[in-house]
C-alpha cells in the first residue's frame, strides 16, 4: 500500500501524486515505472516514475484519466492508500549520444521528463524540453520543467502559448539549427502518434532517439507476455527490455494496435464505473 | 484380511457436461468409507518403495495405515511433517509417474490410490478446528525467501519450523505464484491455497507482496541492510516462451501465461464486476500438450468457448500433460489435432486472429529427448479456423534477479546453478531451488527442493559461528 501524500491538479483530467514508497524511491531511476492496483478485483496498469524523492520517501506520479482504473485512481484523496504499488520496473534510461539533449513531452508524458531531465542536466549534459497540449490550459508542470533544464520549448496546437503547431514542428525547426539547437540525442515520452511522429522527425536527420513504450502490462516482471513489442524485427518484452527503445526501430503500428486491444471493454467498464459513481450520489 | 479390490476405488467427479461450464473443482474427493476401503488396499510392503518415488519422502504406508485404522489425527500428523502443503499436492502432483508408479501393487494390478488418499485426509484436517500454534525453537538467524510459490513456501515453513525467523518476500499483489497464477480454480480451489498458506503464516512467516527482489530491494541488501543471514531463490520459470512463427503478436495470441493470469489472478472471467478484460474466444486454439495446455484449454471452455482444441507437433503418446488431465479435458469436449505443427497465425484487417495455419507431421526417429521426432508432410498445409490462440509451450527462467545480482551463475537455459547436496547457488549463503533451478517441473518437485534447501540452509547457518557481518561476496 501507498498512502497519499499530496494530490494536484493539473488539467480537469489529469492528476498529480506524490505517494509514501520510501523502498521504491530508494531505487528508483528515471525512466522507470511502477504498477498500481487500485481496487480489489482492479487491474494493474503500469504508470511512469514522474519523480522521486530518496530523502523523505516519496513518489511523484502523474495520472490522465483515460480509462476505468486511472479514473478510481484520479478519484482518491490525500490520506488515501493505493492498494497496490510495485517497482521500480524495467530498465533506466540510457542515452544514446552525450551533448545536447532534447526531452519530449506530449500530454502528461510532460510529467515523466521532471526526474530524467534533473538527472540529465545534472550528469553535465545540455538540456532541452519540448512540451505540448492543445492548449495552454493543458500543458503541465511548466515551472518545474523550466527548473530542471536549461531550455524549455512550449508548444500548443491553437498558439495560446509558444510554438504553433505540435513538439514536432518544433523539433524540426531546432533540428535546423533554430533556437537551442540541434540535438545529440532525442527522448519522447508521450501518447504513441505523437512517438512515432518524433522518430519521423529525426529519422532524416539521423540523430539517435528513445522512445518510452507503455503497452499492456498484467506482471511487469516478463512472465505474461503481454506487453512484447517488436523492435528491429525482434520480439522485446517491454516491462523487463524496456521501456525505452529505439525510436527508429519501433513497429509503432502494431504497438498502437495492441494497444487498442480492448478498446470496447474499456469503455464498457468505463461506463460501469460511471453508472456506479453516479448511483452513490444524492441526484 | 478384509477384502481387497485390485483396482483402485474410483475418484468421484462431477458430470463433464456441467463442470466444463464453470469453475467449482471437477474432483469430488472421497468419503471416509471409499478413503478406508482404498487405504486396505495398501499391502503393507517390507520394502515401501512408494517411498522413494515422493520427492518429499512421506511415509506413505504410516499415513495409509493410519487411515485403514480410523486414527485420522495421526495420518494427518504423519503427512503434516512430511510436506507442509498436502492438499495442494494431494491434487496437483502426477502420482502416477512418482510414488504410485512405484508401488508393488502396480506391478500386478493397479497401485494405491496415494494422491486421493492424501488428499483425503489433508480435506479432513481442513474440517477439524485449528488446535494451538505448535511451540518451535527459537533461532536468531533471518532467513529471506524469494517468491511465494511451491519452493518458496515449503522452505518457509520448513526453516520456521526449525525455528529461523522467515520473510517471504512476493512481487506480485497475492500470495502463491503459480499456484495462484497458474493453475486453475477448478483443479486447485484458491480457498485450499489460502487454507494452506494461512497454516505456514500461523508458523511466524512473515509474507511481504509487492517487493521484488532485484528491482525493489537488491539481493545483497538482504544481506547488508536487512540482516538476513541467508537468501532462497524460489522464483519459479515465468518467462514464457514463442515459437517465433509469423502472426504471433496479432490481436487475440496469448501465452499461457497470460491467458491464465488474466483469468486466475486477475478474474477477467467476471469482467466487467472486475476491471481486467480479456477476448473471449468462440474457437481457442492452445499450442501445446503439457498441464498447462490442458488447463489453458479447458479454462478456455469455461469462460465461454464453444470449441476448444490441442494443437500439438508431435503424437498423443509424448504429450506431456497427465493421463488425468487429458482424460479430463477429452470428457469435457475438447478436440486434440495430434501430429500438427503451426507454422503461421493468420489475422482479420484489424489485426485480429481469424486462422491457425498448421501442417501434418509423421512421426520420424527418435530426437535428443528421447522421443520421436515429428517431421513435417510437404503440402500438407491446412487452416483451423480459430479467433484466440494461447501458446502453452514452456517457461524458461526469468532473468530478473540474475541481471541485477553479481555472482550468480546459471547455466545455459538461465537456470541457476546449485550445489546437488545443499541446494547453495554460485554465491555464499544464496540458494535456490524449484524451477528456477531445474527448468519448468511440477509442484512437488519445487516443494521437495524448498524442503531439502531448508534442510541444508539450517545445517549451514548451525555449524557456523555466526560472523559479525555476513561476506555478500562471491565465493
Amino acid at each position: 500500500m501507498a498512502r497519499i501524500l499530496q494530490k494536484r491538479p493539473l488539467t480537469p483530467v489529469t492528476k498529480l501524486f506524490r505517494v509514501e514508497a520510501p523502498l521504491v524511491a530508494a531505487a528508483a531511476k528515471p525512466g522507470q515505472f511502477v504498477i498500481v492496483r487500485v481496487r480489489e478485483g482492479g487491474e494493474r496498469i503500469p504508470l511512469t516514475i514522474a519523480d522521486y524523492d530518496r530523502d523523505d520517501g516519496t513518489l511523484t506520479i502523474v495520472v490522465q484519466e483515460v480509462g476505468v482504473t486511472t479514473r478510481y485512481l484520479g478519484a482518491l484523496e490525500v490520506g488515501d492508500d493505493i492498494l497496490d504499488l510495485v517497482g521500480p520496473l524495467g530498465m533506466a534510461l540510457e542515452i544514446p549520444a552525450e551533448g545536447h539533449i532534447v526531452g519530449i513531452g506530449g500530454g502528461f508524458g510532460a510529467a515523466a521528463l521532471l526526474c530524467l531531465m534533473r538527472e540529465l542536466s545534472a550528469q553535465g549534459e545540455r538540456t532541452t524540453i519540448i512540451i505540448g497540449a492543445r492548449e495552454k490550459n493543458l500543458l503541465i508542470l511548466i515551472d518545474e520543467l523550466a527548473g530542471v533544464c536549461d531550455d524549455l520549448e512550449l508548444c500548443t496546437d491553437d498558439g495560446s502559448a509558444g510554438f504553433k503547431g505540435f513538439v514536432t514542428g518544433r523539433l524540426a525547426q531546432l533540428i535546423d539549427g533554430d533556437g537551442p539547437g540541434r540535438p545529440d540525442s532525442v527522448v519522447a515520452i508521450g501518447p504513441m502518434p505523437m512517438m512515432r511522429a518524433v522518430a519521423e522527425t529525426t529519422r532524416g536527420a539521423e540523430i539517435p532517439s528513445l522512445v518510452s513504450l507503455d503497452p499492456l502490462m498484467i506482471d511487469g516482471t516478463g512472465m505474461c507476455g503481454g506487453c512484447r513489442v517488436t523492435i528491429n524485427n525482434e520480439v522485446k518484452f517491454a516491462c523487463v527490455d524496456g521501456p525505452f527503445f529505439d525510436a527508429h526501430q519501433v513497429d509503432f503500428e502494431e504497438a498502437m494496435r495492441r494497444n487498442k486491444m480492448y478498446v470496447e471493454q474499456e469503455q464498457e467498464s468505463q461506463d460501469r464505473a460511471a453508472c456506479r459513481s453516479t448511483a452513490t450520489e444524492p441526484a | 484380511m478384509p477384502l481387497k479390490r485390485i483396482d483402485k476405488t474410483p475418484m468421484p467427479e462431477r458430470d463433464a457436461g456441467l463442470r466444463a461450464h464453470d469453475f467449482q473443482e471437477v474432483n469430488e474427493g472421497y468419503d471416509f468409507s471409499r478413503a478406508e476401503f482404498e487405504a486396505e488396499r495398501c499391502l503393507r510392503c517390507q520394502d515401501p518403495v512408494c517411498i522413494e518415488g515422493c520427492p518429499v519422502s512421506i511415509p506413505i504406508p504410516d499415513f495409509i495405515h493410519a487411515i485403514a485404522a480410523g486414527d485420522m489425527p495421526g495420518a494427518a500428523m504423519i503427512l503434516r511433517l512430511a510436506n507442509p502443503l498436502p492438499a495442494i499436492c494431494g491434487r496437483v502432483c502426477p502420482q502416477e509417474t512418482q510414488c504410485e508408479q512405484l508401488c508393488h501393487l502396480g506391478t500386478r494390478f493397479i497401485p494405491v490410490a496415494i494422491g486421493y488418499l492424501e488428499r483425503f485426509v489433508a480435506d479432513w484436517e481442513r474440517d477439524q478446528p485449528l488446535g494451538q500454534a505448535p511451540a518451535l525453537p527459537q533461532r536468531s538467524e533471518k532467513v529471506a525467501v524469494i517468491g511465494s510459490g511451491p519452493a518458496g513456501l515449503v522452505c518457509a515453513g520448513e526453516l520456521a519450523r526449525l525455528g529461523h525467523p522467515v520473510t517471504i518476500f512476493e512481487g506480485l499483489h497475492a500470495t502463491g505464484g503459480v499456484l495462484r497464477y497458474g493453475i486453475p480454480e477448478f483443479r486447485l480451489p484458491k480457498e485450499i491455497l489460502d487454507w494452506e498458506i494461512g497454516l505456514l503464516e500461523r508458523l511466524g512467516i512473515e509474507i511481504v507482496c509487492n517487493i521484488i527482489i532485484g528491482k525493489t530491494i537488491t539481493l545483497d541488501e538482504l544481506f547488508d541492510k536487512m540482516g538476513y543471514s541467508a537468501v532462497f531463490i524460489g522464483t519459479g520459470a515465468g518467462l514464457p516462451k514463442f515459437l517465433g512463427i509469423p502472426g504471433e503478436n496479432l490481436n487475440g495470441v496469448y501465452s499461457a501465461n497470460e491467458f491464465l493470469t488474466r483469468i486466475n489472478l486477475m478474474h477477467a472471467d467476471q469482467f466487467p464486476e472486475a476491471d481486467t478484460p480479456m477476448k473471449i474466444g468462440k474457437r481457442v486454439a492452445v499450442i501445446g500438450a503439457g498441464n498447462t495446455a490442458m488447463d489453458t484449454v479447458r479454462t478456455a471452455l469455461r469462460i465461454g468457448a464453444e470449441e476448444g482444441i490441442i494443437v500439438y507437433r508431435r503424437s498423443k503418446n509424448e504429450m506431456t500433460a497427465r493421463i488425468e488431465e487429458h482424460h479430463h479435458a477429452v470428457e469435457e469436449g475438447v478436440e486434440f489435432k495430434w501430429l500438427t505443427n503451426p507454422i503461421e497465425i493468420l489475422g482479420d484487417e484489424n489485426g485480429w486472429v481469424t486462422g491457425l495455419k498448421c501442417m501434418k507431421m509423421e512421426l520420424g526417429e527418435p530426437d535428443e529427448s528421447g522421443r520421436a521426432r515429428p517431421v513435417p508432410i510437404n503440402g500438407s498445409e491446412f487452416v483451423i479456423p480459430v479467433d484466440v490462440v494461447v501458446l502453452s509451450i514452456g517457461n524458461n527462467p526469468n532473468p530478473l534477479l540474475v541481471k541485477t545480482t553479481a555472482g550468480l551463475e546459471t547455466n545455459k537455459k538461465g537456470c541457476l546453478v546449485v550445489e546437488e547436496n545443499t541446494a547453495e547457488t554460485s554465491r555464499r549463503r544464496v540458494y535456490a531451488g524449484g524451477d528456477a533451478v531445474t527448468g519448468a517441473a511440477t509442484v512437488i518437485l519445487a516443494a521437495g527442493a524448498g524442503k531439502s534447501a531448508a534442510q541444508a540452509i539450517h545445517k549451514d547457518l548451525s555449524q557456523t559461528v555466526r560472523p559479525t557481518s555476513i561476506s555478500s561476496q562471491p565465493v
